[in-house]
């Protein structure tokens, strides 16, 4: 297999979702490149080879700096042709997603999607995905080459044992309509508030609370806990809470001691960011919400009830 | 402004879904609901032609003819009509067959604007508007949860892993709307009515001139090996609060050496 692993960087950052498939590509014996698109993004290429690649392709141009798909889809599809690539993997983000469908289109090839393992079964590619809300594994594979895949985020952690790779300058062109897109404003990390991936533990409030006034709950029951207050996607694009408290796909992963779910249906953007926690319990008053299905306790029934409750309970346990 | 939206119909979610064993597709013999993830992007669209005052808004949908049943719904909020392309070699599409399709039916219609929903909750794919895109050499942002068309472009406001982007994109253009970016409006009975008289056109694959060997299982350049049983999590107590789930979680996490 002739592998290329498309390394995301944001700022100055490889993302280590990208680094960890680098490993996992390279732990499957295999030749394996990344590829680095960007402005000024050569002096990343030196923490890919420790993560696996022997070779990275850096494509520098002021046309790829603001992180927009279709450029990017046209670098690519002239290096994994012209190198003649016949798997392609990509770390699942908002980014490389865009990306890999555009590329499955121009190369006509076969994308799977939300995988958490790569298995090499007798020299052919299988890939493990969870479907229909993680209520069966499909084991998936490509009729032809390439072969393009999205690694479920999160799924494999970056291992550095490699050594040097070699850099190698790629030249880029673009067409008309991939250009037009224009990034008018780009997200910066946000950095106030406290820090949610350290936490041992995490209360998380989502659109079940009615209202962001009601966060104060949330807010009293962490403090109880001693740990940190979390928050799903639709309350933070809703504006009820900061995004830098944000878990699941596009926001934190976090897996703290205990994960207290309030109000949270359990969208699997959201359980990726969580799925790695120790005890899961949940409050929700819907018995179906998706999330009864990955907690340890789940207690269907009025969290504005229950968690004032708790955390009085909490409160007396342990004398504060 | 002339507008189309891609919608899917799916099976309903909150019913027990199953993989075929034996074809190792999704069971599709139930009744179908639109996607929920869709109804946004009709919402936000039909919205769109409101503040202009003017336009159109088409539904553009892959799938068995029974599948018009739960697209009405889409036009009783409001959409003005339906074009489905139904035609048993299709079933079965991946992402390459389902792109080519909607792209040849998008090529006939020619809108400014295309909107799609952020996934479709059966495949969990989220990346049907990336290849359309690149099908009909179009600009295109996706995750909007702020949508803005003024002046010959369209500008979205949405989140990825490191906060808020704003994207702008001339138009003609493909957007993907969040969950995030609406409330869906409820049909009214008016709307109910009205829905089953609007146009609805059903249309082969030779309609839109393409091949049965390239889309369907066909044309299929991803393949279902095996189908299995997720790992066990370990055991999941579920319990109702009779006024002493408080307690009871407290019980549970002293146990657990969490508290």
């Amino acid at each position: 297999m002739k592998t290329l692993v498309f390394l995301e960087h944001h700022g100055d950052q490889l993302q280590k979702g990208s680094l960890g498939v680098l490993s996992k590509a390279a732990s499957l014996g295999d030749d394996v490149a990344g590829v680095l698109l960007g402005s000024g993004v050569e002096p990343l290429a030196a923490e890919a080879g420790k993560s696996g690649a022997a070779r990275v392709f850096v494509g520098d141009d002021p046309v790829l700096e603001a992180p927009l798909p279709q450029p990017r889809v046209d670098a690519l599809a002239k290096l994994v042709t012209e190198q003649g690539f016949d798997t392609v993997l990509f770390a699942a983000s908002v980014l490389s997603a865009d990306i890999a469908a555009g590329l499955a289109v121009r190369l006509d090839a076969g994308l799977n999607w939300d995988l958490t393992d790569l298995v090499n079964d007798d020299g052919r590619l299988v890939g493990k995905r969870p479907a229909l809300g993680d209520s069966v594994y499909v084991d998936v594979g490509w009729s032809s080459e390439p072969r393009l895949a999205l690694v479920r985020s999160g799924t494999f952690d970056p291992n550095a044992s490699g050594g040097e790779a070699e850099v190698v300058p790629l030249d880029v062109s673009f067409e008309d309509f991939s250009t037009q897109a224009r990034m008018v404003e780009q997200a910066h990390e946000e950095s106030e508030g406290p820090s949610i991936e350290d936490a041992d533990v995490i209360v998380a409030g989502g659109r079940g609370l009615g209202g962001p006034e009601n966060f104060a709950l949330i807010e009293a029951l962490a403090k109880a806990l001693g740990g940190a207050v979390a928050a799903t996607r639709a309350v933070v694009d809703a504006g009820w809470y900061p995004y830098a408290t944000q878990v699941g796909q596009t926001g934190k992963t976090v897996a703290p001691k205990l994960y207290v779910a309030c109000g949270i249906s359990g969208a699997i953007q959201h359980k990726v960011g969580m799925q790695s926690s120790g005890v899961v319990v949940a409050i929700n008053k819907d018995p179906n919400a998706p999330i009864f299905e990955f907690c340890d306790l789940g207690v269907v029934g009025d969290l504005h009830e229950i968690v004032p409750k708790l955390t009085e309970l909490v409160q007396a346990r342990r004398g504060s | 402004m002339k507008i189309a939206v891609c919608v899917k119909v799916v099976p309903e979610p909150t019913t027990a879904r199953r993989i075929d064993p034996g074809s190792k597709r999704l069971d599709r013999s139930g009744e179908g609901v639109l996607n929920a993830f869709d109804i946004h992007a009709v919402e936000e669209a039909i919205r769109l032609k409101e503040q202009t005052g003017e336009g159109e808004v088409v539904l553009v949908s892959l799938g068995p003819e029974r599948a018009l049943e739960a697209l009405r719904k889409a036009l009783a909020m409001g959409a003005d009509r339906v074009v489905l392309v139904t035609d048993e070699a299709a079933a079965g599409s991946d992402l390459l067959g389902t792109s080519l399709v909607l792209a040849r039916v998008l090529e006939r219609e020619e809108p400014d604007l295309v909107v799609l929903g952020q996934q479709a909750s059966d495949s969990d794919g989220a990346v049907l508007w990336a290849a359309l895109a690149d099908r009909l050499r179009r600009p295109f942002v996706s995750q909007v949860a702020e949508l803005t068309v003024a002046d010959g472009k369209a500008t979205g406001k949405r989140q990825t892993e490191f906060g808020y982007d704003v994207i702008e994109v001339p138009l003609p253009a493909i957007v993907a709307v969040s969950d995030a970016i609406n409330e869906p409006r409820y049909p009214s009975l008016k709307g109910i009515m009205g829905a089953k008289s609007k146009p609805q056109e059903t249309l082969t694959l030779s309609d839109v001139g393409v091949e049965a060997g390239s889309v369907g299982e066909a044309g299929s350049k991803t393949e279902v090996y095996a189908l299995a049983e997720p790992p066990a999590r370990g055991d999941s107590i579920k319990i109702e609060d009779d006024g002493d789930g408080a307690e009871k979680i407290v019980e549970f996490l002293a146990e657990k050496k969490v508290l």
